[in-house]
């Protein structure tokens, strides 16, 4: 075992520090050129490369799917192929299909499996071998904070996709995360009143709270809002991400003395909760002398579309609705419309406005040098991309806009018609002082490529 | 100084490992696998695929919780950034022993039984962490959310030496912070490390016993031989491969998440060390390295891709191959791999290592009488 015939260990020591030499340490020599530009990822050709993490499989996958479409559809507008959607109505008019600061724009797709390890795998490999000067996407405000984590470290900007927690653009906030999407605390404010005037203030609430930092936090804010009216909560119950089987949850919830049912799920989980709850006929039942009713604080068509009848004169919020009215919104149905044969959900938009606005915020700042962009975009005020009048607050990053109050339409004229808005929370009323959530953005530049 | 010493062919296999791993940069070029955090996955990956071959290719104790020492290691880790400091070193020391102790008890509990009822015990002892991390313990692993740092961590160490940074830190060695490529040079060594002691348990009396216990474990204790601490001592020097394996992902990526400790990772790893060849040195590396591969590059590619790949052909031919041929890639990967899988086991029985020995021996110069695969067919199992 020890015959070391021709091999001194010396020799060997010599011969394996020259490989270390030869292998390891001239690479670093042959990067430090590719390395050594102004900024991270600066596009250098005449494409620029943008980066779309999404989940394409797991429990939001059916949202995955449609923030895709809406993806490849606004590279589409930048490069001016297609009717242009909401570039022609969005109030910025830097935009003029000649692709981002004249480079024609290409992305890379990939799957975060709505699973925060896996999406920020992904945008890792993105940024470190595709070259991608954004990432935008998730579905997921785990993934989303993950991801945006990872982009303040390598000084990419980040554009967050549908992320619904508080804690994106409050305690995890980052100088390079920017969120279009609302959150739940402005879904508390939204559907507060709402619940007031149709169940009335003398109610018992049951919370299931998908596990992570979105569940919580619009548990907090779900339970501060209808508190104030007066509501009592029983003590919340926690469920795991992708369940798939929620019956032992909802078991308990008729012989606990509450007469509401707060369903914080979102994607396939809310889908399966809302119809189980459904086929367990709590909807039919009467406690404490009042029907029973069942709220779902966040909703989506998609989400409305596999739950079917069961959410038919449900209560939630959304960020954005195809059938509202504006030039915006019609804009961008129809050339969504047109090219998938369906309207779009709210993930498609927040999503859509995400690349336009980062696109338009690169042409504003003349560069794509992620400190200008980010000066570009803090406190911008902008119009025409479906929810009025915006504001991107530079304190945390978060988007100011109207919020909708929806609820599942009781006889939908066609497959599409599914939600209807029954109210809409100004922008001044869901304004709220940063402050109350902490968390610091950091600074808008990364040691780290 | 035997301590250090191999034989003459352990050092041809190391010299040779040793400049395949160092030269990833390069041959891994063009395959398009040549960026830091797919390099990072392919050495660390590889270490918990030859830790767990320790105890599955020596004792043939199949675990089915491998995974939970993974994440045990990887929360350890990130608490030491957050508490401690940014440094490398405390990092994997608090890992690799957190995770030993976990080791320690599951599998003192679990070696109790061998055969199937052992790996249903460890799969269960898994999934309890599992449980445990996703919803009990959220404040210590922040669940499904998954742990990170945060710019308010107390870092002790780190503060009292210096001044604190502005924007989150990356993790360091003595000072010095990771770039991508560093981090894995750094994840290298340890794997070279990690792989010499594998030699050494290898060709050691001790591996030598562990062998013994999978070829008869009734006629070791018929010859007076109390088996178990043997086991154990093989469960727990695994168990510590694995939490260096979660450091090192913590250490170039400070996250960690509950899906780390999923029973799919566990079966991840049973897959890496069957595909590569079970019981031989390189045979895990290399099935660590075929799936992350296989995770991280056929999962990218996306319809267009195939498009592009298949446009030499004709578009009324090309357009239905293309068709069919993405449903194997993007986010049906998983269905390529399991293709692979049932091709190997039912082919190649002992992985791609039995492939590349009968390739070997098909062009061999010697024409090697018995090959090592033969041999590892034992009677009583």
């Amino acid at each position: 075992m020890t015959n070391l015939k021709g091999f001194s260990r010396r020799g060997v020591l010599k011969g394996g520090l020259a490989g270390i030499l030869a292998t390891g340490v001239s690479p670093l020599i042959f990067s430090k050129g590719a390395y050594a530009q102004e900024f991270c990822n600066a596009p250098t050709g005449d494409t620029v490369t943008l980066g779309f993490v999404m989940p394409l499989t797991g429990a939001y996958a059916d949202e995955g799917a449609d923030q895709q479409r809406a993806f490849l559809l606004a590279v589409e507008h930048l490069n001016g192929e297609g009717d242009g959607g909401m570039i022609p109505t969005f109030s910025s008019k830097t935009l003029t299909g000649g692709g981002i600061l004249g480079k024609k724009v290409v992305y890379v797709t990939g799957d975060d499996q709505t699973k925060p390890d896996a999406g920020r795998d992904t945008a890792r490999r993105m940024i470190e071998r595709d070259g991608a000067v954004m990432i935008s996407g998730a579905s997921s405000s785990g993934v989303a904070i993950a991801e945006q984590a990872l982009c303040q470290e390598k000084g990419i900007i980040y554009m967050a996709g549908l992320t619904h927690s508080n804690d994106t653009t409050g305690k995890d906030k980052k100088r390079f995360g920017f969120r279009h999407f609302f959150n739940a605390y402005q879904s508390g404010i939204a559907l507060g009143p709402i619940l007031g005037d149709a169940y009335g203030k003398d109610r018992v609430a049951y919370h299931l709270t998908a596990d992570y930092t979105w569940g919580w936090t619009q548990e907090e804010s779900m339970i501060a809002a209808t508190e104030a009216l007066g509501w009592k909560t029983l003590p919340p119950v926690r469920t795991p991400v992708n369940a798939g089987d929620f019956s032992q949850y909802l078991t308990p919830v008729l012989n606990s003395g509450a007469d509401v049912l707060v369903l914080n799920h979102y994607g396939f989980d809310g889908v399966n909760s809302i119809t189980q709850a459904m086929q367990f006929g709590m909807r039919d039942k009467q406690v404490n002398g009042k029907d029973f009713q069942i709220v779902l604080p966040l909703v989506s068509d998609l989400m409305a579309k596999g739950a079917g009848e069961a959410i038919r004169g449900v209560y939630g919020t959304a960020n954005w609705d195809w059938q509202l009215g504006d030039e915006a919104s019609k804009a961008f149905t129809k050339s969504f419309g047109a090219k998938y044969g369906q309207p779009p959900s709210q993930i498609a938009q927040t999503s859509y406005a995400q690349v336009l606005l980062y696109a338009d915020a690169c042409e504003r700042a003349g560069t794509f040098l992620p400190s200008a962009v980010i000066k570009a975009l803090e406190d911008y005020e902008f119009d025409g991309l479906g929810n009025g009048p915006t504001t991107y607050r530079g304190s945390d990053h978060q988007c100011f806009k109207e919020v909708y109050a929806v609820k599942g339409k009781d006889a939908p004229a066609n497959p599409f018609d599914l939600l209807e808005v029954v109210a809409t929370a100004s922008k001044e009323s869901v304004t709220y002082d940063p402050a109350i959530f902490g968390g610091e953005l950091g600074p808008d530049t990364a040691a780290a490529c | 100084m035997t301590l250090f010493a191999l034989s003459r062919r352990d050092l041809a296999v190391f010299a040779v490992f040793a400049v395949v791993v160092l030269a990833m940069p390069f041959w891994l070029q063009p395959l398009g696998a040549a960026y830091p955090a797919l390099m990072q996955k392919f050495v660390i990956s590889a270490i918990f695929a030859i830790g767990f071959n320790i105890l599955f290719g020596l004792t043939g104790y199949l675990s089915f919780g491998h995974a939970a020492f993974l994440g045990v290691g990887s929360y350890t880790a990130v608490w030491s950034f957050k508490l401690l400091t940014m440094d490398a070193i405390p990092a994997i020391f608090f890992a690799v022993l957190v995770s030993g102790l976990f080791a320690l008890v599951i599998g003192y509990l679990s070696l109790r039984r061998s055969g199937i009822y052992f790996s249903i015990l460890t799969l269960a002892f898994a999934q309890m962490c599992y449980n445990l991390a996703y919803s009990v313990l959220t404040p210590i692993t922040n669940g499904e959310t998954s742990l990170q740092l945060t710019l308010s961590d107390p870092r002790l160490i780190d503060t009292a030496l210096a001044p604190r940074p502005a924007g989150l830190p990356s993790a360091s060695l003595f000072g010095h912070s990771f770039s991508g490529l560093e981090g894995f040079y750094f994840c290298a060594v340890v794997l070279l490390i990690a792989f010499f002691v594998t030699q050494k348990i290898f060709a050691s009396p001790f591996g030598m016993m562990l062998r013994a216990i999978k070829s008869n474990q009734t006629r070791m204790t018929y010859t007076g031989f109390n088996t178990r601490p043997y086991t154990l001592t093989a469960f727990v020097i695994s168990g510590m491969f694995a939490g260096l394996a979660g450091a090192l992902f913590a250490i170039t990526d400070p996250l960690a998440g509950t899906e780390r400790m999923q029973w799919t990772a566990s079966g991840e790893v049973v897959l890496m060390t069957i595909l590569g060849g079970v019981g031989t040195l390189i045979g895990p590396v290399i099935g660590a390295w075929f799936i992350e591969y296989f995770e991280n590059i056929f999962s990218a590619f996306n319809e267009s891709v195939v498009h592009a790949f298949f446009s030499f052909l004709p578009a009324e031919i090309a357009d239905p191959v293309a068709l069919v041929a993405s449903k194997f890639v993007g986010e049906g990967w998983q269905l390529t791999l399991g293709l692979l899988f049932v091709l190997v086991v039912v082919f190649l029985p002992g992985g791609i290592m039995e492939g590349v020995r009968r390739i070997g021996s098909l062009f061999g110069r010697r024409g090697t009488p018995v090959s090592p695969g033969a041999a590892r067919a034992q009677p009583a199992e």
